[in-house]
Parts: structure tokens; sequence; C-alpha cells
């Protein structure tokens, strides 16, 4: 996988198109290579191994093909974002959904190469998905919440034909193919270097990008860069404006920004509120709120203060909600405050009723079993700048209330299993962003007894059937959008978590146009240009 | 004679060594148990993004983390008996494949900061030592106070700001190498090196240039003890009566100063230096994340963060064998300076 000095030498390319090469002016032709920077390093080129992190997943993204995708839409600031409503082809040319919703069987594009040279045929996405859903971990969970979870699901009737089989219909299938994780890869490749004890050939995909995607990576230096290089036989969409991207890892923001702003790099990924709001002032930053993702705190079940409405509701009303957003994410986002008491529709992240209103947060802590208050501990994540300054307010807010906080920093590899795992935290932050966009995929994970991202211990009857009812059903059945409601009306009433504001996610550009946000918070390099626009 | 101090000295590394036997077992299994007592479960943090108790606890089989701690202890002893540091789970490598990529990228910035700042600090703590009180002496004051009181992350993003963002001169600060050339071939991993060794001086230069911001950095920071050491021990050497015999005797001034003095204030000088030369490889963090330096601080930070156990024993390991070798160093240079240690005094 990695070139060798001599083969870099000899194609001679690397010199003459390096964006760092001096020899060309800042207005020449349109470039066709970017750097990107960004904190995260990433550690492997295959999303499906364990302890793969967050940031290799932009591999998945953009050096491997899914069978669908998602189609673009303009935000209202002008910026480009994936639309969620509209599933595109990528390595699938068409699809057949059966009437009864169990069978979908997916025609492929007759023309897809992998990069390699060899065709893609339904054997390799096959493979591929029986991987998906056998190598366990974070693979498997997320296939599940397709419905997709057994290898028998899947069958390749013949070479350009794909068919999978449902145990139930749901609206969340198809989306959950396009999510980074079931792609698709040159299976024959693969099964020549796996080995009896590594059936999935997970050392090799390790190593090396075998996809048929946009990109493939020719050069990856664990800790400082990946190198994509365009595949010029993608057919899977346009093919990208660019030749060759590299993200390289730069740890410290302060060195992003001048790296940036000097011109040397053209694109800093995920920064920092703070930067992100300095940097404005003088480049594009585009700030795109997450979708279906809430920064909330958390009062947990288990520890009896909480137990009382009247306590989470003063404790609603006492947040200094806009202090908040200004201090912790410097107004990059969207305010969940202050909204409609009434609830009409099935938007989510919504405004929740409250607003800080300290004297209505006094008297239902005068009706609460607590009027003279309490002591609690609040939790933050030492790693999770936002949660600090955030901790901070809320602690001078609540006392005055009468509820004494004492901030704990809990450290970053220990804040999953405090918060989310073991569930133990009294009064915490917590910032679960769900990628498929639908309100009961985020119930589903933050509200239903039990499941990961329900740090607050919260079970409600109502909520757990409500939510499994609406988990499969599509979004335009008459009766989901007044159980949707009916679900937001209980959850902003008993408030197992306060929603805060909905986190942006930050990218500057210096020289680069086309950046699109997408719901997994990678850099989608195959939009890219030279030029902004 | 010669022959003789040879083999005594030979033999004298040899037991050296072996005391360090049980002091880098004892390392082992504190190692295993620190990394076993953190909070922080390895599991949760590799099951990944979404996870279920059922991914978790599949995590947690696979990363052999089931298993009882003194069998994991003894899978461990296993496989370092066989050479073999473990698999870090975060980067999917082998541990002695993640140290040898990294290790030399610290110590080839650590090397250079100390030579850098050795240049500077002895002559100035020389010169301060002659001229108590005199403008030199203040010179040295200010640098040695300024040195430490400036953290080195603050230090490395001032300069950055100066030298790369408003003047232009440095060059980017993308760790070891600009993107334009290549890695030289690896040998001992120092690129310095590496490329001398190919005589690609082109590459060479290119090396240098990434390293003087950093490295000054460091220096800046490591300046203060040399140089004060250096001062203090100068100041009690001038004062003996060796020094007052030699003048006395009528000798240079040179030859007092660098023959007699000098000599005799190098053993404290020797042994800060060894000590700053520990404390600079740890302190590297913030210098390798500013200057995103590929080094082994930073590795060994984001390995704590995740709970990566057989990453964070690796560097820890590493890291006692290194001040083993370190210490045996310090020792021989010792009775190189100071005959009187020879070789008995172990």
């Amino acid at each position: 996988m990695r070139l060798s000095r001599r083969d870099i030498l000899k194609t001679g390319m690397m010199s003459a198109a390096l964006p760092f090469a001096r020899v060309l002016p800042a207005s020449a032709a349109p470039r066709d290579a970017l750097v990107a920077v960004s904190a995260q390093t990433i550690n492997s080129l295959d999303l499906h191994r364990t302890g793969t992190n967050r940031a290799s997943y932009a591999i998945a993204v953009n050096c491997y093909d899914r069978l669908l995708t998602f189609g673009s839409k303009t935000l209202a600031d002008g910026s480009l974002s994936y639309d969620f409503t509209k599933l595109e082809p990528e390595l699938a040319e068409s699809w057949e959904v059966s009437p009864d919703g169990l069978t979908v069987t997916f025609r492929l594009r007759p023309n897809a190469t992998f990069q390699d040279g060899s065709p893609v045929t339904s054997a390799d996405v096959k493979w591929s998905f029986d991987r998906a859903v056998s190598v366990g971990g974070f693979a498997t969970t997320q296939m599940k919440a397709g419905g997709f979870s057994r290898p028998d699901q899947f069958s390749a009737p013949d070479d350009m034909t794909f068919v999978v089989t449902l145990d139930r219909a749901s609206k969340l299938s198809l989306p959950d193919l396009a999510v980074p994780v079931p792609f698709i890869i040159n299976s024959t490749l693969a099964k020549s270097h796996a080995t009896e004890a590594d059936p999935w050939a997970m050392e090799y995909l390790h190593q090396n990008t075998i996809g048929s995607g946009a990109f493939k990576v020719t050069r990856w230096d664990q800790g400082q860069q990946v190198v994509y290089e365009r595949f010029d036989g993608w057919v899977g969409g346009p093919l990208p404006a660019m030749r060759r991207v590299v993200l390289r890892e730069v740890p410290a923001t302060a060195t992003q920004r001048a790296l940036l702003e000097r011109g040397d790099v053209q694109i800093a990924f995920d920064l920092p509120d703070k930067d992100a709001s300095e940097l404005a002032e003088k480049l594009t930053v585009y700030s795109t709120p997450v979708e279906n993702c809430i920064n909330c705190l958390c009062m947990n079940f288990s520890f009896e203060p909480f137990q009382d409405a009247n306590v989470r509701k003063a404790v609603a009303w006492a947040v200094p909600y806009e202090a908040i957003f200004q201090t912790a994410a410097y107004g990059r986002g969207l305010p969940l405050w202050g909204g409609e008491a009434e609830i009409t529709d099935t938007a989510w992240p919504r405004k929740t009723p409250y607003s800080t209103d300290l004297a209505k947060a006094r008297e239902l802590m005068a009706q609460s079993n607590y009027p003279e208050g309490f002591e609690t501990t609040l939790s933050i994540a030492t790693d999770l700048l936002w949660m600090e300054p955030a901790a901070i307010l809320v602690q001078e807010a609540m006392a005055q209330i009468g509820i004494r906080c004492t901030i704990d920093k809990i450290p970053g590899a220990n804040w999953r299993t405090a918060s989310l795992v073991d569930k133990r935290l009294p009064f915490h932050f917590e910032n679960f962003g769900g990628w498929l966009n639908t309100p009961d995929y985020y119930f589903f994970w933050a509200y239903q007894d039990g499941h990961l991202f329900n740090s607050s211990n919260y079970r409600n009857e109502e909520i757990e059937t409500l939510t499994n009812e609406t988990l499969d059903m599509a979004m335009d059945d008459p009766d989901y959008a007044p159980k949707i409601k009916r679900m937001f009306e209980i959850v902003l009433d008993e408030l197992p978590r306060i929603p805060l504001y909905q986190p942006a996610l930050n990218v500057a550009v210096n020289g680069a146009g086309g950046y699109e946000f997408w719901f997994h918070r990678m850099l989608d390099a195959r939009s890219l240009t030279g030029g902004e626009a | 004679m010669a022959a003789g101090g040879t083999s005594r000295r030979i033999g004298a590394v040899g037991s050296r060594i072996l005391q360090a036997v049980p002091v880098v077992f004892g390392v082992i299994v504190i190692s295993f148990l620190l990394t076993r007592a953190l909070p922080g479960d390895p599991a949760v943090q590799f099951a990944g993004q979404m996870a279920t108790k059922e991914s978790i606890e599949e995590t947690r089989v696979k990363l052999g983390l089931d298993k009882s701690l003194p069998e994991q202890f003894l899978v461990y002893l296993g496989q370092l008996a066989r050479g073999d540091l473990g698999q870090s789970v975060s980067t999917g490598q082998p541990v002695t494949r993640d140290l040898a990529n990294r290790l030399p990228a610290s110590l080839e910035l650590t090397f250079c900061a100390l030579i850098l700042s050795c240049l500077i600090a002895i002559p100035l703590g020389v010169m301060a030592a002659t001229r108590p009180g005199s403008a030199v002496d203040q010179v040295c004051r200010i640098l040695v106070t300024a040195g430490v009181s400036l953290p080195t992350f603050f230090t490395g993003v001032l300069l950055i700001y100066v030298f790369y963002y408003i003047l232009g001169i440095a060059p980017s600060p993308l760790g070891r190498l600009d993107f334009l050339y290549i890695e030289p071939p690896k040998v001992t991993g120092f690129f310095l090196v590496d490329a001398a060794l190919i005589g690609d001086w082109e590459t060479w230069g290119a090396a240098l240039r990434q390293l003087i911001l950093p490295a000054s950095t460091l220096a800046l920071f490591t300046l203060a003890p040399i140089a004060r050491m250096t001062r203090a021990a100068m100041l009690s050497a001038l004062s003996a009566d060796y020094i007052r015999t030699a003048r006395a005797a009528g000798l240079g001034r040179a030859r007092v100063l660098y023959g007699y003095a000098f000599r005799n204030a190098l053993l404290p000088v020797v042994t800060t230096l060894g000590m700053v030369f520990s404390f600079v490889l740890g302190a590297n963090v913030l210098v390798e994340k500013v200057f995103a330096w590929p080094g082994i601080g930073s590795y060994a930070v984001e390995a704590l963060v995740v709970s990566d156990y057989a990453a964070v024993q690796g560097f820890v390991l590493a890291m006692a064998l290194l001040f083993v070798c370190l210490n045996l160093v310090i020792d021989l240079a010792y009775s190189v300076i100071d005959p009187r240690f020879g070789t008995e005094a172990q």
C-alpha cells in the first residue's frame, strides 16, 4: 500500500501537484489538489474493525461505495447539506421494494468496477454485508438499526442482482444502507488475504482500501496524514474535481488556524466553536447545526431528588439557556428553548417550552419535596469543550434555587463508562446525535430504557410502546405524526434530559469550495472544488 | 593496564545491566497493574459509537479482557518473552512497530533541543560564573527566568506566530517533513541521520528546517537548569583549593578555566543533563501537539485516553529501558570525565 520513494519520484507528480509547492502563485489555474487539517487521528482504513475511531469513518465515505446515498439540498444560509429525505443510487442503479415491504431487490450498475479494475458483482455486495453483520461491535449494531442482522437475509441470485429480505418492514432499512457502515468491498481481493483465523480479512483492510469509491488511499502515515488519490473509473456519482486530497492531522487549533490563514492548507475541519467564531470574521466558515443531535442537561431517575417532577421542571426553568449558548457554543448551532407550548409538528430537535424564569423555578422548588434544596454532583467530561463553561453557568443558576452542585470532571476514557454504560451520574451533560434523521430513532437511543444514550435511566411505558410502534412506521402514515407528538409531549413534560441547544459542525475554508455537510460529520472529499464558491 | 581497564569496564557494564533486570520486571508488573487500575473500560471505548450491552461484551472477549487478571498477566509475560509488546487496539498495529515509528521522532527532537540548549547554556553559564554580577550574568539570569517561566506550548505558538505566520520564513508547522519531500529510507528513524546516510542533502535540509522551531521551543525550556547548574558548578570549582594552587603555580588562564575548573564542574552538569533529558522526553507532548510532531508523547497520551492497555504498557516499558540505558551512559560518562569514579564506584 505504501508507495516506495522511488515510485513517487518516478511518477514525478508529487512535487508538481502538491499544494505546498510554492512555485504556484495563489491565483494560478484552479487547483486539483487540496490539503485539509483536522485534530482527529485516523486509526484504521477499515470501519468494521474493533477499535476503529470515529475519524476513520471518513475512509469508508470517500474510498468505498454503498448501494445508496443521500441527495443534497441547499440550506437557508446557502451552504450545502445532504438530504435525508432523498435516497439516491450509488452502486445500485435501481431498487424495488416488494408491496409487503419485506424484500428489496437492487440492480447494480453494470459498468461499476473496483479500483483494481475487476467488476463489482452482487457476490461482493453479499460478502460485504455478511461481513458487516458478522464482525460484531459498532458495524453490527448499526446494521441492526436497519433490520439487518444475519447473512441469510442477503442473497445474490445473479451477478447484477442483490436481494435483501427483512424480518419486518421498516422506514429505517433503506436509509441505513446509505450510512458509512454497509460499504462494498472487493471480495475476491479480500478473500485472497483472508486466513482461517481472519476470515473477514480484517488485517488487510485495516491497511488497504479495496473498494469502488471515488478515492483510494495511496499513503497513510498513522498519526500524520492520509493521502486520497482520485479513482478515475468511479461511476457512483459525478467525478470529483480534486485529483488529490491530503488530510493532515494537526492537533493544536492555533496551528490549524495559522496554516489556514496563510493559505498553506485549504480546509480546517471540525473546529471548536470558539475558533470558528473568530475565524468567521476573516474567512468562510460553515457552521451547520448537526441534524438529530442535541446537547442536553440530564437528570438521572435513579437519584431521589430527580425523581420529583417539580424538581426537574424547576431545573428546566432555571437553566440560563442563552448564556450557555453564547459562552459554551459561541452562538454556533441552534437555540432549543423558548418554544411554543403546543406541539403542532414533528420537527426534531425542537424548541422546548422552557426558558429562563427564576421566579417560576423557585415556585416549583417550593412545591417539590425539596423546598430547602439539596446537594448533588454535576458531571462533565474533560475532553468535551462545551461542558465546562456550561457546567459553571448551570452551577450558578442552580445555586439560585437551592440546588448546590459540585462539579465533577471525568477523564475522557471513563466518561462513556460512567455516563452511558453504568449510567451512574446523577446530573450531567450528554450530546447524542442520531445518524438516521427521524425523531423515533433519537427516542430509541436516548429515551428507551436500557439503551446506551439514555443516561438518565428513564423509563416510561408509553414511550417504550410508542417508540417501538413508530420506529418502523412510514413517516407519512396517518398514525405517525400523532404518536410522535405524544412522545414529544411526554418527554418534554417529564424531562429526563433538558435540551439546551443543537450543536454545529464547524468547517473553515480558504481556497476550497463545494463543502457539503453530512450526518456522519466526516469530510466528504468527493464534492470539494479548488476555488471558493 | 589499558586492556585490564577495558575488561573491567565491560564487567561493570554487565553488572549494571544485571542490576537493571529487577527494575525492569518491577516496571512490567506496575505498568500492568496501573493500566488495569485506570478508570475507563477499553471494551466500552472500542465497541464504537452505537453500542449495546451485547456488543460491549463481544468486544471485551475479542480484546481478551474477559480473562482474569493473573491470566492476562501470564499472556502478557508470554508475549514479552517473545519480544512482542502486544497489539495496540487503537492503531491496529503491533506496539513495537508504533514505538519504532514514533520514538525516533521524539528522540531526534529531544537530542536536537538538548544540543542546542547546551551550546547556549554551557558557555553562558561559564561566562556568568567567571564574571558574576556582570552584564553577561544578568543576561543569563533573564534568559533562564524567561525559559522556565514560559510554558512550552506558549513559546511554540509564539514562535509559529512570529516566524511562520507573520514573517513567513519558517516552514509550515506540519510535523517532521514538508510533504514536498519523501521520508528517507528508514535506517535509524532519525531523518537527519537517514537523509545524510544516502547523501540526500535536500531532504536533510528540509528535515532540519522543520526541526528548528520545535527544537528552539524545547531548548528555551531546558536552558534554565543547564545554565544555572553550569554557573553554580563553575563557581564552586573556581573557588576550590586546586584552582588557587593552579593559579599560584602560574598556569594560563584558559588552562585553569577549561582544563581544571570546567572539567570538574562538568560532573553535576552531566547529571543535570540526564535529568533534563528524561523530563523533556515526557514534557514533549505539548510541543508535539503544537507542531503536529508524530512523537511518542502524543502517542502515549492518546493511548491513555482510550485505555489502550498494550500501548500504554509498551510505552512505559520502552521508557524504562531507555532510562536504564541513559543512566548507564551517564555513569560511564562520569568515569571518563573524572577518573576517580573509576569502576569501583559501582
